[in-house]
């Protein structure tokens, strides 16, 4: 812990302005976009936190180690609290904040509106509770609200229709919150004709892009088919069709997870590490890669479901291997700009370097493992990318050990690390139980890294995802590395550790937001140094986000028109499969569990 | 636009890498004769799949080859059928193409260890077909959530050998 300190230094001597003692911090400078970055942080903190209670129930509960919380059946209304609110709003609240600090920092004025920015986080919130609401009523008998359908919700399981009422609420928050920053975008070009976009504005506009495209998708599911079945206004769904829809956006929903990192990595991480990010242009071309690339991958979801021709999985397939290249880009520029980092703070030596950096700031740790375990996620994303061993994994204990990498360690690492830099400078408090925030990240670490080993295991052996119980009557699983017993000991101790990092994160956010507001210089500021490569460096063509935005839409075309309209032709109804209302315990289930 | 040179080599090696994994996937396809679930099995109605003239009633039949056998299985809450009440009979050293549909909700139909792995959405009817040399048991597993008894939903595949395979008494014709 001997660096524990050292960025105070580096920080002070490139800030000169801010030497005086008075504090100049992100909230006194914008204080509208402080106040909606804080709202969005403290409902995303909020919705992590309950999320990872459910978590260590179901960690502890599917591996048998403990299993006095609820019963297998319940077990499913705690799998979609976790993965609805983990996946669509601790990770879409956080980047809702972190792009309004991003866009009024990057472009240095505060929110056009502020009463339109208060309006689309009350949409957002109004519509994550209603969803909440319609989950958790599924664990009390007396209330008719049930929507134990899963994150991803396929027809024709059907939720209460409150499930799906707030989800479309959700969903035009977070479209108008698009608007809001794409307004500020505009008000700041028509007073600079002719500059770049600073390169955090450019990161949102891009990823704001492909989330209007990628939404479409979730929003004609949504609306035209589950909500109008779940009020009883339609009679059927084609569940094929409904699910390519979900798969429309439910591979970009991936990319917003991921983008708030990248966000963070690209601009802040290599401040964090001392030094500056290497490339400029680069970091552009791989948002644009992004836009253009997200979406058209959604069959990649599909792979193993009749009904797809295989030509269309193999175009899903070449595209999502062509979407490694901006994560390989990244990898490059993030190790790149951290060694620039540490050989400037005296580290040398081929490797020797990574001792230099700061591994004692919980935001820099934070940042830095997630961006490691990511690198491990992505080799086992390749194998679930490969369209025919894809087939050895599809659906097992392999994909959410897959996940847990992806999204549950390089993005919700990175956004719990950003918060210990970030959040001080949205309040203007200083960050409490700063020894607790130095080890939170070690502990996530750990936790994830014997959880997820033996998650992916375990699908190699064949074990399902998204089930309630360890085993079955019928056979056992042969395990290829390792035994059965002791990839469920890892997973519930893994899971213990998570659960730890969370209530440890959940503790330095709730001191620091009951401190004092004092008067002293924070430890932090957003000062970000320019890159060693700039944007000037790189073609005007790469900020024509309209351009971009285009060449998205024709991609999303040819991918997804044809076999849509071979779905629809038949009829957009046909096959017809009448709905199956969840928690209607039928005589079939009574029969089978008792 | 400037890359530096480390970048450009690292961009290469990525690009090549890529076409590489894309060059194993089409292979399996073209040079190993990997089918993938597809379209081919068509569709089927979706609460009754056995009124649609593709699905026979669930069970095995002899295939157009001596060595060639095709199941029909029927995935619903919360069993399959066959698989769960009783199991999938097949002999050793034979083809089996199994024809999967699904009479309510979304099931997955996997034999555990193994690349058996396909979807059952109501309204289609999924086609895989593979081999197996010796005889032993399977586990079935229903690998996507299909409601509040998703767990209880398993079966077995019974690979016996030829000698205890009995055609007349297990293939319906």
């Amino acid at each position: 812990m001997a660096h524990a300190h050292d960025d105070r230094t580096t920080e002070s001597t490139e800030e000169p302005e801010l030497t005086t003692g008075e504090r100049l911090a992100f909230v006194d400078q914008y204080p509208s976009a402080a106040r909606i970055t804080r709202l969005c942080f403290g409902t995303s903190f909020t919705a992590l936190l309950i999320g990872a209670v459910l978590g260590i129930i179901q960690a502890l509960h599917r591996t048998n180690v403990f299993r006095g919380v609820i019963s297998s059946s319940d077990y499913y209304s705690v799998l979609t609290g976790h993965g609805v609110l983990l996946a669509l709003f601790f990770t879409i609240f956080f980047l809702s904040g972190a792009f309004t600090w991003g866009t009024t920092r990057s472009l240095g004025r505060d929110l056009v509106d502020p009463r339109f920015s208060l309006g689309w986080f009350g949409l957002q919130l109004a519509g994550a509770v209603a969803v909440a609401t319609a989950i958790f009523g599924g664990f009390v008998g007396q209330i008719p609200f049930e929507a134990d359908v899963l994150y991803t919700f396929y027809a024709p399981l059907q939720a209460h229709p409150l499930f799906y009422a707030g989800l479309a609420v959700w969903l035009i928050g977070t479209w108008l919150a698009g608007v809001d920053w794409i307004r500020s975008y505009l008000r700041w070009r028509s007073d600079n004709a002719g500059e770049r976009i600073p390169l955090q504005t450019f990161m949102v506009l891009t990823t704001t892009l492909m989330w209007y495209i990628s939404t479409i998708g979730v929003a004609v599911e949504v609306l035209v088919f589950l909500l109008p079945l779940s009020l009883g206004l339609i009679e059927s769904v084609d569940p094929l069709l409904t699910r390519t829809l979900f798969w429309f956006f439910g591979h970009p929903v991936v990319y917003f997870w991921l983008m708030p990192a990248y966000f963070a990595w690209y601009t802040i991480l290599p401040k964090l590490a001392g030094g500056r990010l290497f490339s400029d242009p680069l970091a552009r071309v791989v948002f644009v890669l992004f836009l253009i690339l997200s979406t058209p991958v959604g069959f990649h979801h599909q792979y193993a479901d009749p009904g797809v021709a295989e030509g269309f999985k193999f175009v899903a397939m070449t595209n999502t291997m062509f979407l490694l290249l901006p994560s390989f880009l990244t990898a490059f520029t993030v190790v790149a700009s951290m060694e620039y980092g540490a050989r400037k703070r005296g580290g040398s030596g081929y490797f020797g370097w990574m001792k230099a950096l700061p591994w004692a700031n919980p935001a820099f740790a934070g940042m830095a493992l997630a961006g490691l375990m990511f690198a491990a996620g992505g080799f086992s994303g390749i194998v679930n990318a490969g369209m025919n061993i894809n087939s050895l994994i599809h659906n097992t204990l392999w994909v959410p050990g897959h996940f847990h990498l992806t999204v549950g360690t390089a993005s919700a690492l990175t956004m719990m690390a950003l918060s210990y830099w970030l959040y001080p400078q949205v309040t203007g408090k200083r960050l409490q139980l700063y020894g607790l925030a130095q080890v939170q990240p070690y502990v996530w670490f750990i936790g994830m890294a014997l959880m997820s080993n033996a998650m992916h295991r375990a699908g190699l052996a064949g074990v399902p995802r998204r089930t309630a119980e360890p085993q079955y009557s019928q056979f056992s699983f042969e395990a290829a590395l390792g035994s059965i017993p002791e990839m469920r000991l890892q997973i519930a101790a893994g899971g213990a550790l998570l659960a730890l990092g969370a209530v440890l994160f959940g503790a330095v956010m709730l001191a620091t937001w009951f401190a004092d507001r004092g008067r002293g210089r924070l430890r932090v500021d957003s000062h970000l140094p320019e890159p060693i490569s700039g944007p000037e460096d790189s073609p005007r063509v790469l900020d024509n986000v309209k351009l971009w935005a285009v060449v998205a839409v024709v991609l999303v075309a040819i991918a997804y028109g044809f076999p849509i309209f071979s779905m629809v032709a038949d009829g957009p109804f046909d096959p017809a499969a009448p709905p199956v209302p969840v928690g209607v315990v039928d005589t079939a289930l009574g029969a089978i569990v008792g | 636009m400037h890359v530096h040179r480390f970048e450009r080599v690292w961009l290469v090696a990525a690009l090549v890498m890529i076409v590489l994994f894309v060059g194993t996937v089409t292979y399996g396809a073209v040079g190993a004769g990997y089918g993938m679930v597809d379209d081919e099995g068509g569709q089927v109605d979706a609460t009754d799949p056995a009124a649609s003239e593709s699905f026979r009633d669930p069970g095995v039949y002899r295939g157009n080859d001596s060595d060639h056998y095709d199941v029909y299985v029927e995935a619903r809450r919360f069993a399959f059928v066959p698989g769960t009440a009783e199991p999938i009979r097949v002999p050793a050293d034979s083809t089996v193409t199994f024809h999967v549909v699904s009479a309510d909700v979304l099931h997955g139909f996997e034999v555990a260890g193994t690349n058996i792995n396909t979807m059952a959405i109501p309204g289609q009817m999924a086609v895989v077909t593979a081999e197996f040399d010796e005889a032993r048991e399977y586990g079935l597993v229903c690998n996507e959530y299909c409601g509040a008894g998703h767990h209880t939903m398993a079966g077995t595949l019974e690979v016996v050998p030829r000698s205890e395979f009995n055609a007349t008494a297990e293939v319906q014709s």
